[in-house]
């Protein structure tokens, strides 16, 4: 064990504590009877839990979000999984300003992607308001696919991509025989933080989304500027459940510590 | 007619070549080392039979066919790497039965020649372990089967023991001539250690700076290398710049810097070369008390260095001619300092370009 200062640990726990905290009221507040969110919950009740089964927008979106945190995943592993192969596989002219670019939409705020996205997609193309919300969930989730396929590839050894090909298989045969089911755990865990971060989405969403089309957590944020119940807490908690159980699958599959590279 | 023939290949990347001009015959059933340091381009000749690098002029015959643009996959040569390259989400079995999945061999012929296979590198107990859970010679033991059993029409192998420690080392290379010779299959083997390449090859080729120094069967090779860079690779340490003066058919006459005249015995592979250094071993010089030897073929130096050997000791002996090292028995010690003859005999001295 390394000694660390009490000091030290001190901070470390403030710091979680003021992280974690508002959380912790989150999920008891969610299990209280009042009409407006108290903390301490003066009882038990599983009544706002419940009521987000009621509200049919809650329904409607879920779906919606799921459809397009789905379809937008498996669009930027398609793109994305060529792109980390074909950036850390070979050397060529411009590697390190293909990278930048890919990674880039990581590093500009998501309002300012939103709106831009809004100007291009849906005004100037005129682009239907449902495929403009793919496009931009494509765009923000891809940067995650690169950066975990490519740590996915560094430590793999193309030696045997030239032991498949010596055996007779071509360089495509050769991917999806050796080099796919080799990073098969990076691709798992890329697949659930792409769609983490879709579902949870909001600045991108709130331009791309309108009348008749919006994701849940849009909606959850139209819903509290009207009402004050509950409601909301409760369904958060059950998103910090989802992604929570997410996260420990990543965790199990390949570890967390892989993206702390 | 060779079964492989490289023809004046050159290969670089951008202003650094790493071969020029090189020129390589197989004979059909031969197992032929490429051996050098690394760097001398040995590696290189070999991934550029395989395939996996181009040529950028020369041409590349196997078996009468232009073989120069066929792609890897078309070429049906098995490839053992240093690193074995096994695939480690196959098992054993699945490993070795890559290639004749891919030749849509069907699946009772294919159960048979990979049984039939794992039989001979004796790992037929292996089938269902992953390359994760075997020993590094388990691991090149699959990794031969594996290339061995898509019936190559050429094995090629890149520094395979170079993983293995020294014992295993020895046995596997004895497994690897055995099955050579089994299945009479032409290879093509590249290391670095001397030991290895001569005790199984049929001919070695001596590479250095991306040519060939020297091809031939190891035997000759370590008792006529050709170069000074062959002559020091097989052993030979102390070397004279000698100039000729004239020759007969049973010797040569030749002069130092100093005008020391040396007296060689001629031999057929002089013919036509110029020679320009004498090469001898260190155990073949003779050190002896000062004045012992007079007059052609031997100098007198001074003891500079003495290490224990076991049976023998080493000198470093400080001469007019440069420094020479000398191994004598250790039942007459020279002491550092001491005044002392060398002697080459005319028997021993090697002439190199």
């Amino acid at each position: 064990m390394h000694k660390t200062s009490k000091g030290l640990k001190i901070f470390a726990f403030l710091v979680y504590f003021f992280l974690l905290a508002p959380l912790v009221i989150i999920v008891f507040a969610s299990f209280g009877p009042d009409k407006s969110l108290t903390f301490p919950p003066r009882g038990f009740s599983l009544k706002w839990m419940a009521n987000i089964f009621k509200v049919e927008m809650f329904r409607k979106t879920f779906l919606i979000s799921i459809k397009i945190s789905v379809i937008g995943t498996l669009i930027a592993l398609v793109l994305g999984i060529p792109a980390a192969y074909a950036l850390s596989r070979y050397n060529f002219r411009g590697k390190s300003f293909f990278n930048g670019i890919f990674l880039s939409p990581a590093l500009i705020p998501g309002i300012v992607l939103g709106f831009s996205l809004l100007k291009y997609l849906v005004i100037y193309f005129k682009l239907p308001i449902y495929t403009s919300l793919l496009i931009g969930h494509v765009i923000i989730i891809i940067p995650y696919i690169i950066r975990v396929i490519s740590s996915s590839l560094s430590n793999f050894d193309y030696s045997i991509e030239e032991a498949s090909m010596s055996l007779g298989a071509n360089k495509v045969k050769t991917f999806f025989t050796v080099v796919l089911p080799n990073i098969r755990s990076g691709v798992i865990a890329a697949f659930i933080l792409a769609f983490i971060n879709s579902f949870n989405n909001v600045p991108v969403s709130l331009f791309l989304t309108g009348p008749g089309l919006s994701t849940l957590p849009i909606q959850m944020l139209i819903y509290v500027e009207y009402n004050f119940d509950p409601t909301i807490a409760a369904l958060s908690v059950i998103l910090m459940a989802m992604t929570a159980v997410l996260m420990f699958i990543i965790e199990k599959t390949l570890g967390l510590s892989y993206f702390a590279k | 007619m060779s079964l492989i023939s490289l023809e004046k290949i050159t290969v670089g990347y951008g202003n650094n070549i790493i071969l020029k001009d090189l020129d390589l015959k197989v004979e059909k059933g031969q197992l032929v080392s490429l051996l050098g340091p690394s760097g001398c381009g040995k590696t290189t000749t070999l991934r550029l039979i395989a395939g996996f690098l181009d040529l950028q002029s020369g041409k590349f015959i196997f078996d009468g066919k232009d073989y120069s643009h066929i792609p890897v996959h078309k070429r049906n040569f098995g490839f053992v790497f240093q690193s074995y390259a096994l695939f480690p989400h196959l098992n054993v079995f699945e490993n070795v039965a890559f290639g004749l999945k891919l030749r849509k061999v069907d699946k009772s012929e294919i159960k048979n020649r990979v049984e039939e296979m794992l039989k001979i590198v004796d790992l037929l107990d292996y089938a269902n372990r992953f390359p994760a859970e075997l020993s590094g010679g388990q691991r090149q033991r699959v990794a031969l089967a594996r290339a061995l059993v898509i019936k190559p029409d050429l094995l090629l192998l890149d520094e395979p023991l170079s993983n293995l420690d020294a014992k295993l080392r020895v046995k596997m290379r004895v497994e690897i001539r055995k099955i050579q010779q089994e299945l009479g299959i032409t290879t093509v083997y590249v290391t670095h250690d001397q030991e290895e390449c001569f005790s199984i090859s049929d001919k070695v080729a001596v590479m250095n700076n991306g040519i060939i120094e020297q091809m031939d069967e190891p035997a000759r090779i370590y008792k006529y290398p050709a170069t000074e860079f062959v002559a020091r690779f097989v052993g030979f340490e102390n070397f004279i710049d000698l100039q000729l003066i004239s020759k007969d058919d049973k010797t040569l006459v030749l002069k130092a810097k100093n005008n020391t005249e040396f007296v060689v015995d001629n031999l057929d592979l002089y013919k036509g070369i110029e020679p320009k250094k004498g090469a001898i071993r260190p155990d073949d010089l003779k050190i002896s008390s000062i004045g012992s030897h007079e007059g052609s073929n031997a100098i007198n130096g001074q003891v500079l260095v003495r290490t224990f050997l076991g049976r023998d000791y080493q000198y470093e002996v400080k001469t007019e001619l440069g420094n020479f090292i000398v191994n004598h028995e250790a039942l007459e010690i020279f002491e550092v300092g001491e005044k002392v003859s060398l002697y080459f005999p005319k028997d021993k001295i090697i002439l190199v370009k």
